[in-house]
């Protein structure tokens, strides 16, 4: 009970205009961090996580305060979260089997098992 | 039992639905108004179909260089204009924040002009995807020409078509402020084009880096991938 009329608080706190110009503010500072470290070579080793965290921050970032997941109901997060999910696990999944080249990988019946041999 | 129905239900008013309580929209079970529900529904399901474009482009984002027909992802892709692009509309999600949040304090004046510079801010996006589509095609590149081209335009073709929604959207409910129809006591309204507007922003963070910013590579051929798939294929099947 307690923690319902806690959530029913934290629901109506939103941040200010002030915070929301901040918030902003950082996003096009990573933005400007994203584009340059694409250009730095010694980084290259290291570009695609770093590129991909400081996406994933920024994502984040939008949804939670721009979009006020992190002070709507739980539920909201629950859906979009769930789709999410979803949609990397579809992600990952197609891109293991075509990385492997599905061609190469499965044999004529699409099986991971190697084809039987021909009787004589 | 009833008191808790009574502050979930004062949860799910997030802001500026009070309409909702003179019989205007209700609310679902969850406490949540219905429409705010159904928009976060549709970007769920929205984000597993953008979630499927990106998977399609990822899996062949490599592949262009193997079947020897170009143009290239690196010939054509041009990272300082696009990240123009991608601060524009980042820069529209914070001008679509201050309108809600200025019609939320009563602010409609206010509200309006953060309206229309978020209206603005997507016309100049769409604007630079037009030249970049037109750049492309100038280059040799078609929804036919390669599977980059084909995997290209459908993925930010429909971003695009999303944004062109948005805009006309956008427009709607400046027409309508104008008219005296969007009030403190209607945010709602402005909120769920707010939210569509948002993740609109947020598939294009996603679309920047995996599809502009992440290096191609051009070394590997879909031969070593097939060969090193085969081995990998061969390690599991030993296990069993």
């Amino acid at each position: 009970m307690a923690s319902t009329t806690a959530h029913a608080q934290s629901s109506h706190a939103h941040p200010t205009l002030e915070a929301y110009v901040r918030i902003a503010i950082l996003l096009a500072i990573i933005t400007g961090i994203e584009v340059t470290i694409y250009y730095i070579p010694a980084l290259q080793g290291v570009l695609v996580p770093l590129l991909i965290a400081l996406s994933a921050f920024k994502f984040i970032m939008v949804v939670g305060y721009f979009m006020h997941l992190k002070f709507d109901d739980r539920i909201l997060t629950f859906i979009f979260g769930s789709a999410l999910v979803v949609s990397i696990i579809i992600f990952i999944a197609l891109w293991t089997v075509m990385y492997f080249d599905a061609a190469s990988v499965f044999n004529a019946n699409m099986s991971l098992l190697p084809a039987k041999p021909e009787r004589p | 039992m009833a008191q808790a129905v009574d502050i979930t239900h004062a949860a799910g008013h997030g802001h500026g639905d009070d309409h909702t309580e003179h019989g205007g929209h209700g609310h679902a079970g969850t406490g949540i108004e219905n429409r705010k529900l159904m928009m976060w529904l549709f970007l769920a399901s929205d984000c597993m179909f953008f979630g499927s474009l990106i998977a399609t482009y990822m899996i062949y984002r490599n592949r262009t260089s193997d079947l020897g027909v170009g143009p290239y992802p690196h010939e054509l892709i041009d990272i300082p204009f696009t990240s123009v692009s991608a601060f524009v509309l980042l820069m529209s999600s914070l001008t679509m924040v201050l309108s809600l949040g200025s019609l939320q304090k009563g602010n409609i004046r206010n509200s309006r002009i953060w309206l229309a510079a978020t209206a603005i801010l997507g016309s100049t996006f769409l604007g630079g995807q037009f030249f970049e589509f037109t750049e492309f095609y100038h280059e040799g590149l078609t929804l036919q020409s390669n599977i980059f081209g084909s995997t290209f335009f459908t993925l930010t073709g429909f971003h695009g078509l999303h944004v062109g929604l948005g805009v006309l959207w956008l427009l709607t409910l400046l027409f309508v402020s104008l008219r005296g129809g969007l009030k403190k006591e209607n945010a709602m309204t402005l909120e769920i084009a707010g939210l569509y507007w948002h993740f609109v922003d947020i598939v294009w963070i996603v679309i920047f880096t995996l599809v502009y910013l992440l290096p191609y590579n051009e070394e590997v051929s879909s031969g070593e991938h097939a060969a090193r798939g085969q081995e990998i294929a061969q390690q599991l099947l030993r296990l069993f």
